[in-house]
């Protein structure tokens, strides 16, 4: 933290005059927010350089469209946390619930705990690093970025995932459409080694060593043969129909 | 959307305070439901005596007469106490039978719940006004379960509202909405259960109520309701020593439980559990898909 702490109470504040506080904000600030109390749309769409810490639990949508700098939360937070973050790094003590990270084009995201149902879907560039398990459909449809998951991870992992790299150090317990095992090479222990560094505690001391990888079979990209069966067929049907 | 909370007192701590803590969940699950509301209160008072809470929406009805003859009908002891447009009926008689005999003879009437521990109460309106109409602070007991509605399926009335009974001292409160409750409810018609609304809840809670008429235990019933029920769904279900929850296999609809050494409880948010006693301190986490969880004061 640099200098001066300025804090909100959201037991006094509202959430919204927060907010406003943190989008003025110039770089090198330093803002701490305290009895959070599971509101929602905590720390959203943060633009300049600054460092947040929340003192306990969030509600959804926490740091989402985060931008650049940086957001702690000592606690557990609900759907949507760091949604859309574009760069800066969120950084959760305790347990996300359902979709941490949807969509998130850059930055980091670090859940210490687990994360819930969804989490990284439709990623698109961030890195996640998740300190203990994943729920189901973890992934999913995800097209960029590092899904790093220390514990274990839930039914459909990866379902319908474009390029995304997923790393699961423990049980899988299925993959989802087209999602398949990978060979780990040694960029991706490099990947690995950074993430996991970046993560600090969270990661729990994990060796890169530990993850398998799961990617992309690439099988969805194209039509299949059987498809192009079916379009033909089609295409004779048009053209009897249109020779009557 | 629709907000749904739950608070199960597992000691004696807080049951005097029962009504107030779950009138401060019901409110922060306000602006998920802001069409109507309702709650089930159980406490264990009156062991040995059935109560039966009637809606008598839009109705100007004397309960003394009505009270008077049931007892007759019943030929037990009746007493009656009114709350609003509510009454709830006590009798060391039949529950069952005098559930039915009002249901049959007090016109417009509709029972929303039976059992020796539970009451219920819903209306129209803004939850914070819901539950001061009818005095939620001021009860106590074991166990409560509140929802907030925000209409999908069917129209914003009162007899849409949540909690639904499903039978003696059970009731369900749903969030989310079920895709073939059409198909089902002709099906359990034939199969003697009856319906009063148009509502896709009421047919899950019609569902667990023919499942336990069947002879299924809570849990048993809910494992169905895995494999018939299809939609999104998150359920609260309130029985006579505890509560259960259910959330559909791809947990579409949020749901998160905390547990102290003093209570249980459930919510759609956590900003609902967050305002409860010890909260800071409890366990908390965000139950599993296709998992039903219970908790019993006998356990």
């Amino acid at each position: 933290m640099r200098g001066d702490v300025q804090t909100f109470d959201l037991a006094e504040v509202t959430r919204r005059s927060l907010n406003q506080a943190l989008h003025d904000a110039t770089d090198g600030a330093s803002f701490e927010v305290v009895n959070p109390r599971g509101a929602h749309a905590v720390a959203c769409g943060i633009t300049s350089d600054i460092d947040v810490v929340v003192r306990g639990s969030v509600g959804y949508y926490c740091a989402g469209m985060h931008q650049q700098g940086r957001v702690r939360v000592e606690g557990n937070a609900s759907t949507g946390l760091a949604e859309n973050i574009m760069s800066g790094e969120v950084h959760i003590t305790g347990n996300a619930t359902m979709s941490a990270g949807a969509t998130g084009c850059g930055g980091l995201l670090v859940v210490g705990g687990n994360s819930g149902a969804r989490c990284g879907i439709s990623m698109k560039g961030v890195d996640i690093v998740v300190g203990g398990n994943v729920g189901h459909m973890s992934a999913f449809m995800a097209q960029a970025g590092n899904l790093v998951v220390c514990g274990d991870a839930a039914a459909d992992l990866g379902d319908s995932i474009y390029e995304a790299q997923i790393f699961v150090r423990g049980d899988v317990e299925s993959l989802g459409a087209d999602c398949v095992e990978k060979e780990v090479r040694p960029e991706h222990l490099d990947t690995l080694g950074r993430l996991l560094a970046a993560a600090g505690a969270a990661a729990g001391g994990a060796d890169p060593g530990d993850f398998r990888r799961y990617g992309s079979a690439r099988r969805l990209y194209n039509f299949t043969i059987d498809d192009v069966d079916a379009l033909a067929a089609e295409a004779a049907v048009e053209r009897e129909v249109a020779g009557r | 959307m629709c907000g749904i909370v739950g608070l199960f007192c597992k000691t004696q701590t807080h049951r005097h305070e029962l009504g107030r803590l779950t009138e401060v969940m019901l409110g922060e699950m306000g602006d998920r439901g802001p069409d109507s509301a309702g709650f089930a209160v159980y406490d264990a008072s009156t062991p040995d005596r059935s109560r039966i809470t009637v809606l008598a929406e839009g109705l100007a009805v004397d309960w003394e007469p009505v009270a008077a003859d049931l007892e007759t009908a019943l030929n037990a002891e009746v007493t009656v106490r009114a709350v609003h447009d509510h009454a709830v009926f006590s009798t060391d008689g039949d529950g069952r039978a005098a559930r039915q005999w009002l249901i049959d003879n007090v016109a417009g009437a509709t029972v929303l719940a039976y059992g020796s521990q539970i009451e219920l109460y819903k209306a129209v309106g803004y939850p914070d006004q819901v539950a001061e109409r009818y005095d939620l602070a001021s009860r106590t007991g074991t166990h409560a379960l509140a929802h907030t509605r925000m209409a999908t399926e069917s129209a914003i009335t009162t007899a849409g509202s949540h909690p639904f009974a499903t039978g003696a001292d059970t009731c369900l409160v749903h969030n989310g909405s079920l895709s073939n409750h059409n198909r089902l409810r002709r099906f359990l018609e034939a199969h003697g259960e009856s319906f009063q609304t148009e509502n896709d809840s009421e047919v899950a809670a019609g569902y667990l109520s023919w499942r336990i008429r069947s002879g299924d235990s809570i849990s048993e019933a809910l494992e169905g309701a895995l494999d018939d029920l299809d939609g999104f769904y998150t359920f609260a279900i309130g029985v006579a020593d505890g509560f259960a929850i259910l959330r559909d296999p791809i947990a579409c609809k949020p749901a998160v439980v905390a547990e102290t050494d003093d209570w249980v409880a459930m919510s759609s948010e956590y900003r609902a559990i967050a305002r409860l006693p010890g909260a800071a301190d409890a366990d908390i986490w965000e139950p599993e898909p296709a998992r039903i969880y219970s908790w019993s004061l006998a356990a």
